[in-house]
């Protein structure tokens, strides 16, 4: 079994934060369709769609027939562990700086071999099973697990590398007022975060749900208004240096699309909310997060953003907000890039219609504000960039790879969306 | 059914050329290419005019191609070949070149193989030795060849009883004979209790189960056997040769190398049985791969590789002479040169020019290369046995 992690030691403000370095990043064309796979948390490996040969490492033609019909797709991940090292000298900074670390040679029930990561409780011969983890440069890499669940197996050094555990991590929640805040509160509260910052704008204006935030174990109320950059840059430099995971919840939604709307007035405030509170949060907190992706067990982590899952693709109804939406989507894939050079990870909960006062009159499933802090809090542990929450960012993520031209079809005539 | 392959007859290996390996060098591949092909020339007596037949190996000679080293070095051969391949280099360059001065391509081809050693330059060649490698092992730990080939020993030891006390006799052995080559870059005596004790690099392989990447060449002569006599050369007979490329790619892991899909060709060929190899040049990047030869290249069964181990002498006076120049465990491997360390020294075993290393009578001679862990095991393999005229 895993040691347990203990609480991280204060830090002493007067020791040098380590750089974050990173593994080797480069990868082939082929080999990304590991990273998209991890992004949200599949396990997939390409197969020949001629003779059906599942191929790794990732290649261009068919290792058995020279098919180069070769597509990703969800394989049993079960295996044995066949042989396995433990590297203590390493020529790359980031794995020097970790030694010793562990990698194995599991063989795939499904055919090939395949070199991996190798959790501390998987013994020699063991049968595993891989999943497919990002690692700190952002890159799809394989991962031996048990085949079952061991005690603390989350808090595995190598394992927590890959990981965005809240477990003893500081969290900033952008927007107390947002009706998910509670729910989000709490369930990173249950998840073992050590303290949790909520944003709170115009304290003077009330609101339902204060009382039980304040209750929620670890939870302190701060003074935060994504829409005013000095208030932004206030509490950056108050707690910027200690805020792991940062859980943008901001938003600002009104219905309707453009010529319902006389004006732009609200289609400003879905701008100044959804887009530039992103990015004034980015502006304030981005530099030290990424300046903290090594700091210790509780390094700078993971950036959370709760995204309309109409970002893909506009839904009339919501026309502006859609947009705003889709250029925060936009915006993320901007700062992911820009924050993975301290490894740290952007992920992006896409949801449908929220159980809110501005979707009321929108017909169900609708996604109820725990259901939605549950996958922020999992796809936290699996460290995933990409999570759809609720039945209806499933079903629209489907049908947006089965064709975005077809979707948008169907999102104008939603007599086509059945 | 592979159709018989004709004889080389009338063909042969001489003028073997080490240039003295540094563990560091300021200098470029080209500067050690050069060495290699001068001192060739004055060897052989020639002038580097009349190499009209030109093989280079080298991992360090980028952006440049043996294409470019013929105008950077003022070569015009009308035969060219670049291989890039490793630990097999030498075995290939023997083969590809005995072949074109048998059809009279060329008259007399230089085969050389040279790096340099610059403090990064191990680094940088291992993140981009090749694609599989870049994405699918080098991000893993980034041990490089010393994690690979531990995962190779460590499924060894398990599936056939192999000790580290087996690998640490091969590298004790290989030490031993090194003390007797000027050459060695290691000079000191290995205990196989120091082997024992040695620093981990990447569990079950130690130090001493690493090679010292270093910087030299390696380089021998191919051409007709009437010019070698004419020019008094001593020289050695291509009696076979194999080459085999990505063999046996459904075993899970690496157990035996291509060898073993071409060993009866090899001795068939050459009409020797494996007790009349004298002596043995195996290529040694760590022990494992060694004790493979053993089974593979068939002086044992499969497996039976440790029992081989405890059951001879591999030093130059024991019964079994291996890697008599100390091997690249004991010598430094120079890149490239790695893949024709074993065929230099086997060409002067059988011409009887080896000096201090040299095993008495020894007339008939086994090197055999290995090379290209392009993502979890090494590719390319390669074999070939050499007479001496009295054999």
């Amino acid at each position: 079994m895993t040691d347990p992690l203990n609480p991280p030691p204060r830090k002493n403000p007067q020791k040098r934060t380590r750089i974050p370095t990173r593994p080797m990043p480069m990868r082939s064309r082929a080999a990304l369709g590991l990273a998209a796979a991890a992004a949200e948390g599949r396990f997939m490996l390409q197969t020949c769609a001629e003779c059906g040969t599942v191929q790794y490492p990732p290649r261009d033609a068919c290792g058995a027939c020279l098919s180069v019909e070769l597509n990703w797709t969800d394989v049993s991940p079960a295996g044995h562990l066949i042989a396995d090292t433990t590297v203590r000298t390493s020529t790359n900074v980031y794995f020097r700086e970790r030694a010793p670390w562990r990698v194995g040679t599991v063989r795939l029930d499904v055919g090939p071999s395949a070199i991996c990561h190798v959790h501390g409780d998987v013994a020699a011969d063991d049968p595993v099973r891989l999943v497919i983890k990002l690692d700190k440069s952002g890159q799809g890499v394989l991962f031996a697990l048990p085949q079952k669940t061991t005690p603390n197996m989350e808090d595995d050094p190598h394992m927590r590398e890959m990981t965005c555990d809240p477990k003893f991590r500081r969290v900033l929640i952008t927007d107390a007022r947002n009706e998910n805040a509670p729910a989000l509160a709490q369930a990173l509260a249950d998840a073992g975060a050590s303290l949790i910052f909520v944003g709170e704008s115009e304290a003077w204006r009330p609101y339902p749900h204060r009382d039980a935030l304040e209750k929620t174990a670890n939870v302190k109320i701060v003074p935060l208004d994504v829409t005013d950059t000095a208030s932004v840059a206030e509490l950056a430099g108050e707690i910027g240096g200690k805020t792991d995971i940062l859980v943008n919840n901001a938003r600002f939604v009104r219905p309707g699309g453009i010529m319902d709307r006389g004006d732009v007035v609200f289609a400003r405030d879905e701008m100044e909310v959804n887009f530039f509170g992103m990015m004034r949060l980015a502006q304030a907190f981005g530099p030290a997060m990424r300046g903290r992706g090594a700091d210790g067990d509780n390094s700078a982590a993971a950036w959370v953003n709760i995204l309309s899952v109409y970002a893909l693709s506009n839904m009339p109804e919501f026309g502006a907000f859609s947009a705003s939406n889709a250029a925060a989507l936009s915006l993320s894939q901007c700062l992911r890039g820009e924050l993975i050079e301290g490894g740290v990870r952007v992920m992006n909960v896409f949801t449908g219609p929220t159980e809110d006062e501005w979707h009321q009159p929108l017909p169900p499933p609708k996604v109820l504000p725990a259901a939605l802090a549950r996958a922020v809090v999992d796809g936290l542990r699996e460290g995933l960039e990409d999570v759809f929450v609720g039945d209806v960012a499933k079903d629209l993520i489907d049908r947006w790879r089965a064709g975005p031209k077809i979707l948008e079809r169907e999102m104008m005539d939603p007599g086509g969306q059945g | 059914m592979n159709a018989k392959r004709a004889g080389y007859d009338g063909v042969v290996a001489a003028v073997p050329v080490t240039v003295p390996y540094q563990r560091y060098s300021k200098e470029t591949a080209h500067w050690w290419i050069a060495r290699a092909l001068r001192q060739l020339a004055e060897e052989a007596g020639i002038k580097p005019s009349e190499i009209d037949g030109f093989c280079a190996s080298s991992f360090t000679l980028f952006p440049d191609t043996a294409v470019g080293l013929t105008q950077h070095l003022g070569l015009t051969p009308r035969w060219l070949d670049h291989i890039p391949f490793g630990g097999a280099s030498g075995i290939v360059a023997l083969r590809r070149a005995a072949r074109a001065v048998q059809a009279g391509d060329a008259n007399v081809v230089a085969c050389v193989a040279g790096d340099t050693n610059h403090v990064d330059s191990f680094r940088r060649m291992l993140s981009s030795f090749s694609r599989f490698a870049q994405d699918a092992s080098y991000p893993y730990g980034s041990g490089g060849p010393n994690a690979c080939f531990a995962l190779l020993t460590d499924h060894y030891m398990r599936q056939f009883g192999a000790t580290r006390e087996d690998f640490g006799a091969i590298c004790v052995a290989q030490r031993e004979n090194a003390l007797r080559n000027p050459h060695a870059i290691m000079k000191k005596p290995l205990s196989l209790q120091q082997y024992l004790d040695a620093r981990a690099i990447s569990d079950p392989i130690a130090l001493f189960d690493c090679v010292m990447p270093v910087a030299g060449a390696e380089a021998f002569l191919v051409m007709r056997e009437d010019d070698a006599r004419a020019a008094g050369l001593p020289h050695a007979h291509i009696r076979s040769s194999i080459e085999r490329h990505n063999a046996f790619p459904d075993d899970p892991i690496q157990m035996r190398g291509g060898w073993a899909m071409d060993i009866d060709e090899l001795y068939g060929m050459a009409g020797v049985a494996p007790d009349q190899i004298d002596v043995l040049q195996t290529y040694d990047d760590y022990p494992v791969i060694v004790m493979m030869q053993f089974e593979d290249l068939g002086f044992c069964e499969k497996g039976d590789g440790p029992q081989f181990v405890r059951a001879h002498d591999l030093t130059i006076e024991g019964d079994f002479p291996h890697n008599t120049n100390g091997g690249q465990l004991s010598a430094g491997q120079a890149g490239a040169a790695g893949g024709y360390i074993g065929l230099v020294e086997a060409i002067r075993q059988v011409t009887g020019t080896a000096g201090p290393t040299q095993v008495k009578g020894a007339k008939t001679a086994m090197a055999s290369g290995f090379g290209m862990i392009n993502y979890d095991r090494g590719l390319c393999s390669g074999a070939a046995i050499l007479s001496g005229d009295t054999a």
